[in-house]
């Protein structure tokens, strides 16, 4: 049990997956428009990283070695189609605004990683703890930084006009390159949080954390240090 | 939108990664010296290209007829991953040379969220076949564009001196956000 509400806090802080782990940047970056796009499909990442790390986890015995990416990818992508659906029937305007970023989700770096580093290696109860941590922590994360580019963007927040009055919004938060702007200055912020609290109680200072996606190496990101 | 229209609408002013957010797990993680940037801006040019035509027959002559739309992301997926695969092995047999300076990033392309990307714009805009490998062709450029500028950037970066809180990845972000705000300035042109 201990073992079970470890797996499931790490993901909250320790290892946020945007953050820490510099997880599934493509979503994280083009769907944070708003906050509640953000939430949205935060909780559909939710949904197909539980699942997909419960599955993959039961079968993790019968798959041959060789083969296990593409397995991966076709229990997610079974998991993607089932959500879509489901976003077709009850969230239709939401399915609008994310657009092709829900199919997406099969490429994800997070469900990919997830699988290979924790889910085919540890039984089924800890592969749900961590997929429902990690994937909490994923939707934490996609709030909040929907949050700030909506409250710079449009001076709300969930729709909510919370700036004082004749704020004028940096619209360019809402585009594309404030997506880059404001994840970069996050992690700076984070970074130096992180250097702070070392340097404060006399520990070493922690390097950077470096696109390591969690022992993934699908996208060749995990690969430039080999 | 005539042909070099969608062209040149594609690599500059809907770049894909600078624009639509798609692809950036490479961009971030190849973009370090300018030789690994070209390898896999080529290797992506070549694989959007491919999976573009096999997934628009594929839709065209199998899913649409068979009532099977709803498949379409499994589907596509599942093509891009063999046809890596095939390019792979077909290669590795018949041109080496070529082999050698793509192979290694081959294996890692399948998901790269701008080849299932393209693949799912098409058919959402539904492109004609022809108009649809132009689209990729110019979709994979600009990727190409957007990471060799990056390497060219951050290798000049390498010898500044850059506060110790935004080493690495954050500074590339905020590198690649002042880069993005200067190709919005092409969104007049089409």
């Amino acid at each position: 049990m201990n073992r079970f509400i470890q797996e499931l806090t790490k993901g909250l802080w320790k290892e946020i997956p945007p953050f820490r782990l510099l997880l599934g940047l493509c979503p994280v970056l083009a769907v944070t428009k708003s906050a509640s796009n953000g939430l949205g499909m935060g909780l559909a990442v939710l949904f197909v990283l539980t699942l997909s790390n419960m599955i993959i986890s039961m079968v993790r015995g019968f798959i041959p070695k060789k083969v296990r990416i593409a397995c991966f990818i076709t229990i997610s992508a079974t998991l993607v189609v089932a959500v879509e659906l489901l976003m077709q029937a009850y969230a239709y305007p939401l399915y609008l605004q994310l657009g092709i970023f829900v199919p997406l989700i099969v490429v994800n770096c997070v469900i990919l990683g997830r699988a290979e580093a924790f889910a085919a290696k540890n039984p089924v109860h800890l592969s749900i703890a961590d997929g429902l941590g990690i994937g909490l922590g994923f939707t934490m994360s996609l709030t909040f930084l929907g949050a700030v580019r909506e409250l710079f963007g449009t001076g709300a927040v969930f729709g909510v006009p919370v700036m004082w009055e004749g704020f004028q919004p940096f619209t360019v938060m809402t585009e594309a390159p404030g997506a880059f702007l404001c994840l970069g200055i996050i992690l700076g912020l984070m970074n130096w949080n992180t250097q702070h609290q070392a340097r404060k109680r006399n520990l070493a200072v922690p390097e950077n954390p470096l696109p390591g996606c969690g022992g993934c190496t699908a996208c060749g990101a995990g690969r430039q240090g080999e | 939108m005539s042909i070099f229209e969608i062209f040149v609408s594609a690599i500059f002013v809907n770049n894909v990664v600078l624009a639509q957010n798609l692809g950036n797990c490479p961009y971030l993680g190849c973009s370090k010296e300018k030789g690994v940037a070209l390898g896999m801006g080529s290797a992506v040019i070549f694989v959007t290209i491919m999976a573009t035509l096999c997934t628009w027959l594929v839709q065209k002559y199998v899913l649409i007829p068979a009532h099977l739309e709803y498949l379409q992301t499994l589907a596509f997926i599942l093509i891009i991953a063999s046809l890596v695969q095939f390019v792979e092995m077909f290669l590795k047999k018949a041109i080496p040379p070529l082999y050698a300076s793509l192979g290694i990033f081959l294996p890692l392309i399948t998901t790269n969220c701008c080849v299932l990307g393209v693949t799912l714009l098409v058919q959402r805009e539904e492109l004609g076949l022809m108009t649809a490998l132009v689209y990729a062709l110019a979709t994979g450029a600009g990727f190409l564009l957007a990471l060799l500028l990056m390497a060219g950037v951050r290798e000049r970066l390498e010898t500044c001196r850059v506060p110790k809180a935004l080493r690495g990845t954050p500074i590339a972000l905020i590198m690649a956000g002042i880069m993005a705000l200067s190709f919005m300035a092409f969104k007049g042109m089409v």
